[in-house]
């Protein structure tokens, strides 16, 4: 009898309607409310009807619908939708430069050549083979900044950084089946599409911790990360860790392809230097919630948001709710990996008054990510690549969260 | 390998010192018929290869190795003109790149101010050898991998010429290219970020 009678908020909330994760996952959303189909908004008593039973491949809640941000040339992870520190691989940030290759895996082949003993062609099956190793870090373009309008979602203004459980083989173990001469300083890494992407990476991050990997979070790389095989270079900009790797050469020298540069190279004071070969992703981070399109209220609230070092380990992250003027040390969640995401959260009770809170992350080897002003005073106006500024979301006493615009100007 | 384009650089010389197929092709075939008594132990410790992949022959490595370097190492035969080069700009770059090089829906590829933005490879390329790597692997954008040599030597030709930078009846090909001086020759620095922990 109680049972037909139970409505939506009965006494077995755990059996009615949303989750509280889809709740959050769904409000914090930009347009997750927005997407949410008509018939689904309706309140069904689930304890009613059985619902569908299991299927071959997992599909979100309707109710969730995170999305990136494509343009012609990438796509952005929407990192306000993201409670941990791994991006689900269909959310991981694309760049590329000449399409997404479709590669028959039976087909691929890695070449290794140039200043080797044996030059040697090896199939994903070889690669396969080697003893594979796994590692959780961060993939960062260095393009990585967009000072857009007070409107901007975290994933516009860093998205193009995702995490990964990248499994493979170190590129060190490779070398020495090929028996790599001593005299090489450089290899260039060629990818298979059509823009034929090629750098020249420097031998001592092959022997320290260059990987070729072909998962991604346990999975075959997605086509647009550089499915079958890719190059992956902790800590360094995204460009460096070639897709779709087909050809490997070491040399004595660095080959000074288009994108070391034409690209990626940074210039400098007035423009008249540039640096080159800027590997390193800088440290960094973002509050990504409460972040715009929230509108919140006051009372207690839980910043929350990512940081990261291509250095090393991220030491502290500390975090200002008033501009700059002050500021407390977040709690930084476990385990906390060299060059990877970290999650950071700071409680904070709005007051109801104009805010703006803005994080500020610190690394184990001191370096401490700059204000913009600080960051143009270091490289000149017309600096290009490797903007780490600290970013800030502004609060109006009617509780709209904005992108703190101003914090970006000079 | 997948591309359909005309095969990659098989006219080309092998750059020296690009490996030395001969000794490691002997040494692998050597080692193949070896019973491993390095398997059994932890790869790191194992005293030589694993046996895994298979040899590259020459003509394999030279079909795949399209790079060029600044010294010129891996420049093919042939050469050309920039006015060579300007009939092939016309049907296969103009499009993009602007008539004259000027820039359209993709970025200019002329200009020496050094303060113009975007960056040309008149005022930001520091080696002109670049260009013949990276208009043969990446470009016409629409249809990478069709040209031949001539035409990029042509195009690589007329595109410095455009700028400047050599005679309008230059040749370029693998003798000459490396010796053209960009005006951006100098102006890169290393990375020095990394030797203090402060902004840079
Ligand atoms: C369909 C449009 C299109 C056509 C046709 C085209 N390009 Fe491009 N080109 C591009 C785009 C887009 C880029 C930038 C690619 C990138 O950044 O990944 C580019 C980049 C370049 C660059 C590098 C510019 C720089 O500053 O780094 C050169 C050089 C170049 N093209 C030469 C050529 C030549 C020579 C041709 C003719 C054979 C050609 N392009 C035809 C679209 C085109």
């Amino acid at each position: 009898m109680a049972h037909r009678e139970r409505s939506v908020d009965s006494s077995r909330p755990r059996r009615v309607g949303l989750t509280r994760r889809e709740m959050l996952a769904g409000t914090a959303g930009a347009v997750g409310a927005a997407a949410v189909p008509a018939a689904a908004q309706q309140a069904i008593d689930t304890t009613r009807r059985p619902g569908p039973g299991p299927n071959e491949v997992g599909q979100r809640s309707p109710f969730v619908t995170p999305r990136r941000d494509p343009s012609s040339t990438s796509s952005r992870t929407p990192l306000q939708h993201l409670r941990g520190t791994i991006t689900p691989a269909d959310l991981h940030f694309e760049r590329h430069h000449g399409g997404v290759p479709a590669i028959d895996p039976d087909r691929y082949e890695l070449l290794v050549h140039g200043l080797v003993d044996r030059p040697t062609f090896f199939t994903l099956a070889d690669l396969k083979r080697f003893p594979a190793t796994s590692r959780i870090c961060f993939l960062e373009c260095s393009g990585n900044l967009r000072r857009g309008g007070p409107e901007t979602l975290p994933q516009m203004v860093c998205g193009l950084t995702s995490q990964t459980e990248w499994t493979g083989v170190l590129l060190s173990t490779v070398l020495r089946e090929v028996g790599a001469h001593a005299d090489a300083t450089w290899f260039l890494a060629e990818g298979q599409d059509a823009a034929v992407m090629s750098r020249s990476i420097p031998m001592e991050k092959a022997f320290d911790d260059a990987m070729i990997v072909y998962a991604q979070n346990g999975d075959a790389l997605m086509p647009g990360n550089g499915y079958p095989a890719r190059l992956l270079l902790p800590g360094w900009e995204g460009n460096s860790s070639v897709k779709w790797l087909r050809r490997i050469e070491l040399a004595d020298r660095p080959f000074m392809t288009r994108e070391e540069t034409s690209k990626y190279t940074d210039p400098l004071g007035d423009g008249s230097r540039s640096r080159q070969f800027s590997f390193v992703m800088d440290a960094r981070s973002i509050i990504t919630d409460p972040a715009w399109p929230r509108v919140i209220e006051p009372g207690w609230h839980e910043i929350r948001g990512l940081a990261w070092s291509g250095r090393g380990r991220i030491a502290r992250v500390d975090v200002s709710a008033d501009g700059g003027a002050t500021w407390q040390e977040a709690e930084l969640q476990e385990p906390v990996l060299a060059k990877a995401h970290v999650r950071f959260r700071a409680p904070w009770r709005w007051d109801g008054g104009a805010a703006e809170i803005m994080s500020r992350a610190t690394d184990e080897t001191g370096y401490v990510q700059p204000t913009w002003e600080a960051l143009v005073a270091a490289r000149g106006p017309r600096t290009r690549y490797h903007q780490n500024p600290i970013t800030s979301w502004t609060i109006g006493a009617d509780g709209r969260v904005l992108f703190g615009t101003e914090r970006l100007q000079s | 390998m997948t591309r359909t384009a005309p095969p990659r650089g098989p006219a080309r010389p092998l750059r020296p010192g690009a490996g030395a197929p001969a000794r490691g092709f002997g040494l692998a075939l050597l080692l193949a018929g070896v019973p491993w008594a390095a398997a059994a132990q932890p790869a790191d410790q194992a005293a030589g290869p694993l046996g895994l992949g298979r040899p590259a022959t020459a003509n394999e490595i030279a079909a795949l190795d399209i790079d060029v370097m600044p010294d010129g190492a891996g420049l093919p035969l042939g050469g050309g003109s920039a006015a060579e080069g300007a009939r092939v700009w016309g049907g296969a770059c103009r499009s993009c790149h602007g008539r004259e090089g000027e820039g359209g829906i993709a970025a200019p590829l002329v200009g020496r101010d050094a303060a113009a933005r975007p960056p040309t490879v008149g005022n930001y390329w520091p080696y002109a050898t670049t260009l013949y790597d990276y208009i043969y692997r990446a470009m016409p954008r629409n249809a990478p991998g069709t040209l031949s040599p001539d035409e990029v030597y042509g195009l690589v030709a007329w595109i410095l010429a455009k700028n400047g930078i050599i005679d309008d009846e230059a040749v370029m090909n693998a003798a000459t290219l490396p010796d053209v001086v960009m005006p951006a020759r100098h102006r890169f620095d290393p990375d020095d970020r990394l030797e203090s922990d402060a902004v840079r």
